[in-house]
């Protein structure tokens, strides 16, 4: 199973804010997009979860297309969007929040279970089950999200900004169950970020982009140690 | 006694505002939308009810009947008018008022396929209970059995409430759809699914309404208007967002106007609703419960 990306150009308001973007995620692969603010990288998950319609372009996940889909039926096929910055919903409990992410599934069994597999990799969840979301710190709130989309059993994440507005070893300790989970659960992870070291420092491979158009492709690694796009896209 | 009977007829009467208010905070809260068409759903299956009770003679068979008819017509409301109307206009000033001004468009042609059907002449049915007051040696006060069976079905469906809201994957589903629909869907819930169950369940709530009322009243096209504004007001003063304000709107609103005109003037029963309003708003803006905590109910 793998996402496949084919000349993809999506409009913001009177704005292009994708311009024909092409790329492939391997099944099983973690891949950053790196990006700064107005690159478009928001965009390109609303896109791809179908909150967004694209002016032209294809997107396959499994080779099946999933643009201008329902959201929730592309949830039931395996695709998990956790958006950037209103993640949970603050008016309902932490229970709550997770519960959401499993009504749809008829296997309440397996939702129980993977209830306690997200509560045993984030305990803190556990801890505050019956507190109001709104009370969570940033990082909690970002377990709890990626908590939710994990109780749907999915195949595809779809990450954005997980590191937004979080201190630098909350950012550490995410970062690091994101590629954890990836490891063990064979996930397939697109993840979006404006924090390039650390979302590269976790992924197989980066894709920067720039106004909407992809400016370098290659190995993780390779584009940390490359100066030239460390010094123009990557700001260190 | 006067003053005990005044305000066990304020909390009867309160219960049936309360009702209204649900169903009218239920829709707001889900879809945003101010249904002035409430007043036409409940008044079509409140004239179902009466077709039923006029046929067999029998108010316990006409209550679920209408129920059940007040939950179709406020499901086809959604599924014909308020979702085509969100799906076509996505910005602008106008998406917020076309949805309110069709809802009152439905109000008007409810009411007239409803006089067309039934005509427009006055329709009486019978409470299933004495209305006659309940007599304490002496004294006979105006609260009836009638009365007591409006209060305890009210109370009936609002613990019915509270249950599937807090209890059940529907009512969670109902929350989250009304608080954040794109993270409902993101995490699977069929949100549009879900919005004309609230609407069906809203519906339901102000059939119950209608034909609790009609008894002390009678039935006319338009007999249900002075309800729904009161409905409005008690949703009002509870602050509009919370199911817990609506109900508490309701008693509120109900022996406030009870004291007024018991107390004052017979002829202030329209001003008086305004009244109390106003002194609610003006010791608290936002409702009883119209912060974000109000949400939670």
């Amino acid at each position: 199973m793998s996402l496949i990306i084919k000349n993809l150009c999506v409009n913001h308001g009177s704005i292009e804010a994708i311009h024909d973007l092409s790329f492939k995620v391997e099944p099983g692969e973690l891949v950053a997009i790196i990006g700064a603010n107005g690159a478009g990288k928001t965009t390109l998950l609303r896109t791809l979860s179908s909150l967004k319609s694209p002016a032209s372009g294809s997107a396959t996940w499994d080779d099946s297309d999933i643009l201008n889909k329902k959201p929730e039926d592309l949830v039931r096929q395996g695709i998990l969007h956790v958006s950037d910055g209103k993640t949970v919903i603050p008016e309902l409990t932490v229970k709550e929040n997770l519960s959401l992410g499993g009504l749809w599934r008829k296997d309440k069994q397996d939702v129980a279970l993977a209830t306690n597999e997200v509560l045993d990799l984030f305990p803190i969840l556990s801890e505050r089950a019956s507190q109001r979301a709104d009370t969570l710190s940033g990082g909690e709130r970002q377990m709890l999200a990626i908590g939710r989309a994990l109780i749907a059993r999915p195949k595809l994440l779809l990450l954005d900004e997980p590191s937004l507005g979080l201190a630098p070893l909350i950012i550490d300790q995410i970062f690091s169950a994101i590629k954890a989970l990836r490891n063990r659960l064979g996930l397939t992870v697109l993840l979006v970020e404006q924090n390039a070291m650390g979302a590269l420092g976790i992924a197989d491979r980066g894709i920067i982009i720039n106004l909407g158009k992809l400016v370098a492709e290659a190995k993780a690694k390779d584009l940390i140690n490359d100066p030239g796009l460390s010094a123009a896209y990557l700001g260190f | 006694m006067r003053l005990l009977s005044t305000l066990l007829i304020g909390i009867s009467s309160g219960s049936i505002y309360a009702l209204m208010a649900l169903a009218l905070v239920l829709v707001w809260r889900s879809t945003r939308v101010v249904n002035f068409a409430q007043a036409g759903q409940a008044i079509a299956s409140t004239y179902i009810g009466y077709v039923v009770i006029t046929h067999t003679n029998n108010y316990w068979l006409a209550l679920p009947v209408a129920i059940m008819a007040g939950a179709l017509i406020g499901a086809l409301s959604d599924i014909l008018l308020i979702r085509p109307l969100n799906k076509r206009i996505t910005s602008g000033p106008v998406k917020e008022i076309a949805p309110v001004i069709a809802t009152l468009g439905l109000l008007g042609l409810i009411r007239s396929l409803v006089g067309v059907i039934w005509g427009g002449d006055l329709k009486r049915y019978n409470a299933p209970v004495s209305i006659n007051g309940f007599t304490f040696g002496h004294t006979t006060i105006p609260f009836s059995r009638f009365n007591l069976l409006i209060v305890f079905t009210a109370v009936a469906v609002m613990a019915i409430f509270a249950f599937v809201f807090q209890r059940t994957g529907l009512g969670l589903a109902l929350r989250a759809s009304a608080f954040q629909p794109e993270i409902a869907r993101l995490a699977g819930v069929r949100v549009d699914l879900v919005r004309t169950v609230g609407w069906a369940i809203a519906g339901a709530t102000g059939a119950i309404a209608g034909v609790l009322i009609t008894p002390s009243t009678s039935l006319s096209p338009n007999s249900l208007d002075l309800l729904l504004v009161l409905g409005f007001v008690s949703a009002v003063i509870g602050g509009l967002e919370s199911l817990i304000g609506a109900a508490i709107g309701g008693a509120i609103l109900g022996i406030g106007l009870a004291l007024i005109l018991e107390y004052v003037s017979t002829s202030l029963a329209f001003p008086a609703a305004f009244i109390v309003l106003m002194l609610v708003l003006i010791i608290k803006p936002s409702g009883i419960l119209g912060s974000k905590a109000g949400r939670d109910a």
